[in-house]
C-alpha cells in the first residue's frame, strides 16, 4: 500500500513537470515513460516512505488541508507587514527571547507542519522540537514568558485544524 | 489584465524581498535576522511565482506551482535547522533579549 | 517595468552580500548565502516572464532544490554531527 500511495505521487509530480498535452492532445510517450520510472522507483523506495498509510485515504483529512490553506496565508500576508512595520521603523521596535510552548500533536507529520507554520507567522520562529509534545520557540516581541498563556496566543489556532489532518 | 494582475504580484513579491534584505542587515543578532529575512523572502518569492503562474501558458504555469509547494516547505525547514544549529553552536542572544528558557533549564 | 523590478532584485543581492562580507559568526554568512539562493530564484523566474521559454524555470526549481540540500548540509556541520544522521 505504500508502494501503492508513494507510485501515485510520483505519477503527478511527472505530469506537472513535463506538462504531456501539446494543443489539446495527450502525448502517450511521455505518459508511458514516466508510469515506468515512477512503478520502478516506488518499489524501490517504497519501504522507507511514511509511517501510517491509512490516513491516506480519509475523504475529511483533504477537507481540512484545504481549509487550511487560506488561515495559514491570512496569516502569513499579516507576519510580512508585521516584519515591514519593525524593519522599516528607525528604533527596531524588538524584544526578542526564547519562550517554550507545550502542543497536543504527536505524529511526526504534524509536528513539522505546526513547526513550518510557526515560522511563517507574525513573529515567531520554531528553534527547537522536543518529541514529547514541547516547542522552543523565538519570539521577536515577547509579551508574556508563561507557558499557558504563550501557547493560547501562537499554538492554538493551527492546532484545532492540525490536529484533524494530521493525527 | 492578466498581464496587468500578474506585474502587480511581481512589484508586491519585489518589494517583500527589499524588506527581507533589508531586515538581514538592520536587525541585531542571527535569530532576529533569520526570522525577518526568512518570513519576507518566503513570501516575496511565491507572489512573484504567482505572477508568473497566471501569465504563462500551462507548461510554465505548472512548472510554477511546484517551485511555489517546494518553496513554502523547505525554506521554514531551513530555518528552522539553522536556529537549531546556531543554539548548538553555542551564538548567544542579543544582550537587550528578554527571556531564554533554553539556558534557564 | 521590469528594468525597475531587476533593479530591486539587484540591491538585495548587494544587501545580502553586505551580510555575508561583515558577519561575525558563521551563521550569519550562511543566512546571507541562502537568501541569496531564494533571490536568484526570482530572478530566474523575470527572466522566464520576458523570454517565454520554460526552461528558465527549470534552473530556478533545480537551483532552489541544491540550496535547500546545501544549507542544511552546512547546518548539521555547523551543528557539530556527522552528514549521515
Amino acid at each position: 500500500m505504500k508502494k501503492g500511495i508513494l507510485i501515485i505521487l510520483l505519477f503527478i509530480c511527472w505530469i506537472l513537470l513535463t506538462t504531456p498535452i501539446k494543443s489539446y492532445e495527450i502525448d502517450w510517450q511521455i505518459l508511458i515513460v514516466g508510469l515506468v520510472i515512477s512503478i520502478i522507483s516506488g518499489f524501490i523506495f517504497g519501504e522507507g516512505f511514511t509511517e501510517s498509510p491509512h490516513k491516506f485515504f480519509g475523504i475529511k483529512r483533504y477537507l481540512w488541508a484545504i481549509a487550511y490553506i487560506p488561515v495559514l496565508i491570512f496569516w502569513c500576508i499579516i507576519a510580512n507587514f508585521d516584519v515591514a512595520y519593525r524593519v522599516l521603523h528607525p528604533n527596531l521596535p524588538i524584544r526578542p527571547g526564547i519562550v517554550k510552548v507545550k502542543t497536543r500533536l504527536r505524529s511526526k507529520s504534524g509536528l513539522t507542519a505546526l513547526a513550518n507554520s510557526i515560522t511563517l507567522t507574525p513573529g515567531t520562529m520554531s528553534v527547537e522540537i522536543d518529541p514529547t509534545g514541547y516547542l522552543y520557540i523565538h519570539w521577536i516581541n515577547v509579551k508574556t514568558d508563561d507557558i499557558e498563556k504563550v501557547t493560547e496566543l501562537i499554538v492554538r489556532r493551527f492546532e484545532k485544524i492540525l490536529e484533524r489532518i494530521f493525527e | 489584465m492578466r498581464e496587468t494582475l500578474s506585474l502587480i504580484f511581481m512589484v508586491i513579491g519585489c518589494f517583500f524581498n527589499l524588506f527581507g534584505c533589508i531586515g538581514l542587515v538592520r536587525l541585531p543578532d542571527v535569530y532576529n535576522r533569520l526570522q525577518a529575512s526568512t518570513k519576507c523572502v518566503t513570501l516575496g518569492t511565491c507572489c512573484v511565482l504567482f505572477g508568473i503562474l497566471i501569465s504563462g501558458p500551462v507548461n510554465i504555469s505548472f512548472k510554477a506551482f511546484l517551485t511555489i509547494v517546494f518553496i513554502l516547505i523547505s525554506s521554514p525547514t531551513v530555518a528552522h535547522a539553522l536556529s537549531r544549529a546556531s543554539i548548538k553552536s553555542g551564538i548567544k542572544l542579543w544582550e537587550k533579549s528578554v527571556v531564554n528558557k533554553m539556558e534557564e533549564e | 517595468m521590469i528594468t525597475f523590478l531587476l533593479v530591486l532584485l539587484l540591491f538585495s543581492c548587494f544587501l545580502c552580500l553586505y551580510r555575508i562580507s561583515r558577519g561575525p559568526s558563521p551563521a550569519d554568512r550562511v543566512v546571507g548565502i541562502d537568501i541569496l539562493g531564494i533571490i536568484v530564484v526570482n530572478f530566474c523566474a523575470i527572466v522566464t516572464y520576458l523570454a517565454k521559454v520554460d526552461f528558465y524555470m527549470n534552473i530556478a526549481l533545480s537551483w532552489a532544490l541544491l540550496s535547500f540540500i546545501g544549507t542544511l548540509a552546512v547546518s548539521k556541520f555547523l551543528e557539530g554531527r556527522g552528514f549521515d544522521e
